[in-house]
């Protein structure tokens, strides 16, 4: 009987993941818990996926079915009929949104986080302030905040250009919360040692504070990259020259019944590219893991 | 000493000693003033007004948070399913967000890399919820009425979004799944800068399983990740307006899924009533510092 019970526990050991402090059957629970929410998370993505792929009769089908049964790739064809007959060429999209998400997820993170150290680590006159007004402004809703942010694009000369939509994103406070919550954590004898060494904030910056929080802002890029990914410009960008992809794949989906296929290919391509950007930043994120040991 | 210290600095002596850190913070300062402090500060101002977008505001005092408090029947009920709402999804999502976080952390990298994706897809897509308009669909071919139909459980399609007594169940199921998003990733990033020797050292100290290595190890560890976690909470939990609008439509019936933003939406976006839309904004805001506070100070308490 012993041995029996003996047994499973050594063929588990073999795991090199597993760490002391784990039993079996809470590890069984789990595992089926994780299974259970896993499942039903995973849902919107097999259906957009499987949509993609369906002709339109399997689109159209009632009642309807998650998988598809004959997959096709006429949506795509679709699509790119679609985009092939467009006013503005593809490509200006395309440069759209990479100047818009890179200059946006890039002045995010860096103009986010050089702010966030001072405020994680130091007490100085106004830091008090600025923490609480940080937190604060998270909490004003966006709807009201549109008209007088208008206005001042408006008045500096501003709207229809890529910064009215990059701007007020980097001077919003989410990203900056989120780098300071995690520099707060970096030991503050390492700060100290390293002006002991004569080396400048800025330097501290760059050298500690930035590589012992990289989870911290890969998380961020992550996040912020999703945003501006999905952002239409709205009326802040009016020119056709200069709007993102992801408004021209809205404007496809918007075209109507007649597009529905088209559109289910829309909706695969516009989450892709997120995925994408997901798997290799968080797989970075899981990564730093093995290489931390830095507390302390 | 300690009294020189508490002396109130001057302006040249604070940019002598904090130089740097002025300088490191003025590119975000500049951008912050002018593309979120101000536009807040205006609201603020605003919801004094009388406002519709086309004349000049009218100064109107406390009026509109007068009539919104005591004559405007829909608000209270809007603050009513808010709070409802928050208080069963707030909580709930927390909880969900850090186990997941936290069992996701035990499993071997490779898996626990396709987990994190499998958990975070409803958030991944902007509009991937929309999903559950086919699941609740009135009609017999709806996914939800369908199964309940063949297992003999209803005999005629249930109108589930059109039942007032279904509608906030519903949200309330859409919120939580939906809910596994920036919580979920600030946890997973922060259970990353735990130390590992920690646990170690807790081995010989007598921690004897899982539980107690979450509550004197990773918890305290993960202090500020919780904060973060807890703020980001509150403002999406109070902030519920696109499932709703998108679901369950606006007006809903008998305004079952009526949310203090459905509200603001209604005066905002479609009666053009800005200043009473920017009093409804302000109201908010402050119920929420209100919250923020008390679960901070819970916090502290915890951890």
């Amino acid at each position: 009987m012993e041995k029996l019970l003996a047994a499973p526990r050594k063929w588990w050991r073999r795991f090199k993941f597993r760490r002391k402090n784990r039993s079996l059957a809470m590890d069984i629970v789990l595992v089926v818990l994780l299974g259970g929410v896993g499942f039903i998370s995973i849902w919107p993505l097999l259906y957009i996926i499987n949509a993609a792929f369906k002709p339109i009769s399997e689109i159209f089908l009632f009642p309807p079915r998650l998988f598809v049964q004959n997959p096709t790739m006429n949506n795509f064809f679709d699509l790119s009929v679609i985009i092939a007959d467009l006013n503005v060429i593809f490509s200006r999209y395309v440069f759209n949104t990479v100047v818009i998400t890179l200059l946006g997820t890039g002045g995010t993170v860096l103009i986010g986080s050089m702010a966030a150290f001072p405020l994680a680590k130091y007490k100085f006159p106004g830091s008090k302030f600025m923490s609480n007004a940080i937190v604060y402004s998270l909490m004003f809703n966006g709807t009201v905040t549109a008209i007088p942010n208008y206005i001042i694009m408006t008045r500096l000369h501003l709207v229809n250009s890529y910064w009215a939509v990059i701007l007020p994103v980097i001077g919003g406070t989410f990203g900056l919360y989120l780098m300071q919550n995690f520099i707060v954590q970096v030991p503050d004898e390492l700060i100290e040692a390293a002006k002991i060494d004569g080396m400048s904030e800025y330097k501290i910056f760059f050298k500690i504070i930035m590589p012992l929080s990289k989870p911290a802002w890969i998380t961020l890029i992550i996040l912020s990259f999703q945003s501006f990914w999905g952002n239409t410009g709205g009326t802040f960008l009016y020119s056709e020259r200069l709007k993102p992809v992801s408004y021209m794949l809205s404007q496809v989906v918007s075209g109507g019944i007649a597009r529905t296929g088209a559109a289910s290919a829309v909706t695969l391509v516009m989450m892709l590219v997120p995925i994408i950007v997901f798997v290799i930043s968080q797989s970075n994120v899981l990564e730093t893991m093995a290489t931390s040991g830095l507390k302390g | 000493m300690k009294k020189v210290m508490k002396k109130r600095m001057t302006v040249q002596e604070a940019w002598r000693l904090h130089r740097q850190k002025y300088i490191l913070m003025l590119p975000f300062i500049v951008l912050f003033i002018v593309f979120t402090l101000v536009p807040v500060l205006v609201s603020i101002g605003l919801s004094f007004t009388s406002f519709n977008l086309f004349e000049t505001p009218q100064f109107v005092g406390f009026r509109n948070y007068i009539n919104l408090i005591a004559f405007d029947p829909v608000f209270l009920t809007a603050i009513k399913n808010t709070m409802l709402f928050a208080i069963v999804t707030g909580p709930a999502s927390y909880l969900l967000c850090f186990v997941l976080a936290w069992l996701i952390n035990e499993l071997p990298p490779k898996v626990r890399a396709v987990m994190t994706l499998v958990f975070y897809a409803p958030s991944i897509s902007g509009g991937a919820y929309m999903i559950w308009k086919l699941i609740f669909s009135s009609d017999a071919y709806g996914y939800a009425n369908a199964m309940l139909m063949k297992m003999g459980l209803i005999q005629e399609p249930l109108l589930w979004f059109q039942t007032k007594e279904y509608i906030m169940p519903i949200l309330i199921i859409v919120q939580l799944w939906l809910s596994i998003g920036v919580s979920f990733l600030a946890f997973i990033a922060g259970l990353q800068n735990v130390d590992r020797t920690l646990y170690e050292a807790g081995q010989v100290d007598g921690v004897k399983n899982r539980w107690q290595e979450l509550w004197y190890i990773t918890l305290p560890q993960m202090k500020p990740q919780l904060m973060f976690g807890a703020v980001m909470q509150i403002t999406n939990s109070l902030s519920v307006s696109a499932i709703s609008l998108d679901l369950v439509g606006f007006p809903s019936v008998d305004y079952a899924g009526h949310t203090i933003l459905t509200h603001l939406h209604d005066y905002g976006n479609l009666r053009l009533e800005m200043g009473y839309a920017c009093a409804i904004a302000t109201l908010l805001f402050f119920i929420m510092i209100f919250i923020n506070i008390i679960v901070q100070k819970l916090l502290r308490k915890v951890a």
